[in-house]
């Protein structure tokens, strides 16, 4: 278990005790596994606004999410672990985004990036067209303020749902 | 080119039912609903005027009447031009100009979802964005409601 303000532990967190021939690994499968997921979460390629050009530029050189373990954003959601949000919702949109959801293979996390997918933002008031908040249509793990929220907001939004995941028991059925 | 003040000189003296507004940096024309099809064709073929390119198409709504509102420009003679057509808010009507330039046709369409505006003429004048069934609501108008989807301020 993390304690508050602990990063995420990236170090296998079980032990190898060598054997004549090979070798034993011993661990908790709780932490295995959370250690498997939660240090490969490929995203899928979703933007919708201007926060996925803040997305674009935290998967390039400069802020290089791959360093943390979002290697590869997919094109596809068959293929993808996290879904990122980044940006409006509108209503003829709500119903795309939940068919992607529904493809992605369990276990699956959303993070809604910037004030648009958290709560409507800018178009909360007066707009006919834009839905409330992405968690109307999807749940979602972690949300990120910000219109649109600076490369390292998400990138702190990627570790806290890497920290999410740590926390995570099989036991819980919650996901896959 | 022209200038903004050349082009004043010279579309007044062809067309005298003009009138113009001097503020902005490209010359405001005011057109009769009525006349705009004639004049949208002097301004496309004139040699001079050769407005070959209209980049925006849009309509505004001003509580009292409607404006539409093209933005032409000329690549041939770099100058640029803004024709204003007032329309009547009740029965906003006005004739399709998709036959001289051609991207009309899709601006057209949104002007036509989004305010209620009737181009006459246009050959495939239906919904380009809204879904289905949202013919006679047109949510750019100012007093456009929707009680379901809307958290009014």
């Amino acid at each position: 278990m993390l304690e508050e303000g602990q990063r995420p532990v990236t170090n296998f967190p079980g032990q190898v005790i060598d054997t004549p021939g090979g070798g034993v690994l011993t661990g908790a499968l709780d932490d295995l596994i959370n250690w498997a997921r939660s240090n490969s979460l490929w995203p899928l390629v979703f933007g919708t606004s201007c926060c996925a050009i803040e997305m674009m530029s935290t998967a390039s050189a400069k802020y290089d999410w791959s360093r943390f373990g979002f290697e590869v954003a997919r094109a596809t959601p068959r293929q993808a672990d996290v879904i990122i949000i980044a940006g409006t919702i509108v209503n003829k949109m709500a119903p795309v985004l939940r068919r992607l959801y529904d493809q992605m293979a369990d276990p699956k996390y959303v993070i809604a990036m910037g004030a648009c997918a958290t709560s409507g933002g800018p178009f909360f008031y007066n707009t006919y067209s834009v839905v409330k908040g992405a968690d109307h249509v999807v749940p979602v793990d972690v949300y990120i303020a910000g219109c649109p929220p600076r490369p390292e907001a998400l990138l702190h939004a990627l570790i806290t749902l890497q920290e999410k995941i740590l926390k995570e028991k099989l036991s819980d059925n919650k996901k896959g | 080119m022209m200038t903004k003040e050349e082009l004043q000189v010279y579309l007044a003296a062809k067309n005298p039912g003009l009138s113009f507004e001097e503020a902005g940096d490209w010359l405001n024309i005011n057109v009769e609903p009525g006349q705009w099809p004639s004049f949208a064709n002097t301004l496309r073929n004139d040699e001079e005027l050769w407005f070959d390119y209209m980049f925006c198409l849009t309509c505004v709504d001003w509580k009292t009447h409607l404006n539409m509102v093209y933005h032409l420009s000329s690549t041939r003679h770099r100058h640029n031009i803004v024709v204003k057509s007032k329309l009547n808010r009740d029965h906003p009507e006005i004739e399709t100009i998709c036959q001289i330039w051609r991207t009309a046709e899709f601006h057209e369409r949104e002007v036509y979802e989004m305010y209620g505006v009737n181009f006459l003429n246009h050959p495939d004048l239906r919904l380009l964005i809204l879904p289905d069934g949202w013919e006679g609501r047109n949510p750019m108008r100012k007093d456009f409601e929707d009680p379901v989807n809307m958290i009014k301020l």
